[in-house]
């Protein structure tokens, strides 16, 4: 009776999605919406799924990696690659993008994620650095001076993308699946003594959230003309783990939520520039003094729905629309 | 009994540490349907002999056979698989996660339905998940834990905290159930309680039970044979009459508390 609930929220989200979708692609297409807003909304969408591929990876199976950018960064430059050199439809690079993040996940997640707690970070960390300073060093793909890019990602391509990736990754973690994901996070040992193959579960929990990392790579190069491997440093990672953190660490809507407030608040703190820095590492110090378990806690937008049947649904929904 | 082939064969397993020796020269036979007891001071390895049973650590020496296949060197969760399972001392619930969702958990390994299924929600997934739903339901019926089930594991009292425990040890599908100190801070009607859960899943689920526990009553209540582990070592072992007069164990633990 619980999943009934549930899907109804579910496909209220859905719906409601769908209507803001059609909105923001009607005020689009007719100039309605100057391109200021227009890039915010992608940037906005990008985030989202930046944020839910590493909630799946800090949230829900608590492997501590800030080494997020480093995905971000190998989505985009083989996706860059793949429309600009070999001249692919864009689809193609989309989806390269986000295959080569996942086989670079796979990749560093096998030996790394043996690691625990501190170790892990510093190890995904390095990780992050040496692909920005690889790239930095070919000169196939611009080195320093960065890649020119054609721009290729509109609203529809952001939109089906975030979709799809918040609907896999919420569906991934209501199964089995997701419960031993998250059993690993509450205690390895007793995870283990269950039967559940915990590195198995960790190393498929990062292949999943590197390949939707390097998806919105992928559309985070066709959105900018240009990529410069300087886009993709440590901080960039940390602006990806402040998402997850703030919205509540293994809440999948408070990342997202988190991933559209603080993606509007620096866009409109760009115009002052001195004190946007300020006034972001305040929002943050009051947040982790007065609610240190994020914006959500550990519960979903649809959990308010079902159980509080408050009047606040409309105003929740426009919300989850934008996920 | 004696004469059928042993569940476990536990054959001279010792392990060290650098230069500390923390369990050696230990065999231990378990016969299907066995209820065994394992005790011994504070640091007899007790705990230790468990974590090498369970593939926790791996033993420098000996060997330990499940039906006769060989444990050494198999990952914990893989020995979960082949049928040994266990629960904590301190208990180890995954405690953010719903009461039913910890039992689901240790039925994990018996999903059919794989990560594709799951999300792209095809029909494996949902017959999957209806079954891992009803079959953590039955057990939870079973312990008497239903009514709590979507309550959050660390939201329990203690005691029922320990029954979920073994709820979820079970829900794994043990041949072997490895319980550790189960009885740890219950007053004497929860350890009554238990003793009778455990004669009863014992029957229900066909098990083989090895119990390590301080509380004498209990292991001298129901268990058919005790093993008595000092300085990693086996001292004694036998029925628990042959135990309450053993001298050596009297010296060790006992002390005058029996008499």
């Amino acid at each position: 009776m619980t999943t009934l609930k549930n899907s109804k929220g579910f496909w209220l989200s859905i719906v409601l999605a769908l209507i803001f979708f059609g909105i923001m692609q009607y005020t689009i297409s007719n100039g309605i919406l100057n391109p200021f807003y227009i890039n915010t909304l992608m940037f906005i969408g990008i985030n989202i799924m930046l944020a839910t591929s590493l909630h799946l990876i800090i949230g829900i199976t608590g492997q501590f990696s800030i080494g997020h950018a480093g995905f971000l960064a190998v989505g985009a430059y083989a996706s860059a690659v793949m429309t600009m050199k070999l001249e692919l439809p864009f689809i193609i690079a989309v989806l390269t993008g986000g295959v080569i993040a996942a086989v670079a996940g796979m990749v560093i997640g096998i030996p790394s994620l043996r690691l625990k707690g501190d170790y892990l970070a510093i190890a995904t960390l390095g990780f992050g650095e040496i692909v920005r300073i690889v790239l930095l060093n070919i000169e196939y793909v611009g080195g320093a001076s960065g890649m020119q890019v054609s721009h290729l990602t509109t609203w529809p391509w952001v939109f089906a993308c975030v979709m799809i990736t918040v609907l896999v990754i919420r569906n991934f973690t209501n199964s089995t699946h997701g419960r031993a994901c998250i059993s690993v996070r509450e205690d390895e040992t007793a995870a283990d003594a269950m039967g559940i193959n915990t590195t198995y579960y960790k190393v498929a929990a990062f292949v999943i959230g590197a390949f939707f990392a390097g998806i919105a790579g992928s559309l985070y190069a066709h959105n900018f003309y240009i990529i410069q491997p300087s886009n993709f440093g440590f901080l960039k990672s940390f602006d990806i783990l402040i998402f997850v953190v703030l919205g509540g660490l293994g809440s999948l809507s408070g990342s997202v939520l988190a991933a559209i407030l603080l993606t509007i608040v620096t866009t409109f703190l760009q115009d002052y520039p001195e004190t946007r820095m300020i006034i972001y590492s305040l929002v943050l110090i009051l947040m982790m003094i007065f609610r240190p378990q994020g914006l959500m806690g550990t519960k979903e937008i649809t959990s308010l729905f079902t159980h509080k049947k408050t009047k606040g649904g409309p105003k929740d929904g426009s919300h989850n629309t934008v996920a | 009994m004696e004469a059928t082939i042993p569940l476990l064969k536990v054959d001279s397993v010792g392990i060290r540490f650098g230069g500390l020796k923390a369990v050696s020269d230990v065999n231990v036979e378990l016969f299907p349907g066995e209820l065994v007891g394992l005790i011994g001071p504070n640091g007899a390895g007790k705990t230790t002999f468990f974590n090498l049973l369970t593939g926790v650590y791996v033993p420098t020496e000996g060997t330990i056979a499940l039906n006769g296949e060989n444990l050494n060197k198999q990952q914990p969760y893989k020995i979960t698989r082949k049928g040994i399972s266990r629960t904590f001392q301190n208990i180890r619930l995954f405690s953010e996660l719903s009461v039913i969702d910890n039992v689901k958990v240790a039925y994990h390994s018996l999903a059919k339905h794989g990560i594709p299924s799951s999300i792209f929600r095809l029909p494996g997934h949902f017959s999957g998940e209806k079954e891992m739903d009803e079959k953590a339901l039955e057990f939870l019926r079973i312990f008497n834990l239903d009514h709590f089930k979507d309550e959050k594991a660390k939201n329990l009292p203690y005691g029922q905290q320990r029954r979920l425990e073994i709820a979820r040890a079970l829900a794994a599908n043990p041949k072997l159930l490895l319980l550790d100190e189960p009885a740890a801070g219950m007053n004497p009607h929860e350890t009554k309680e238990l003793m009778n859960l455990i004669a009863f899943i014992r029957k229900e689920f066909n098990l083989t039970v090895l119990l390590i526990e301080h509380d004498m009553s209990l292991v001298m209540g129901v268990c058919e044979r005790i093993y008595v582990l000092d300085h990693g070592q086996l001292i004694a072992h036998g029925k628990p009459d042959e135990i309450r007069n053993d001298p050596k164990v009297i010296e060790a633990y006992l002390g005058e508390e029996v008499s």
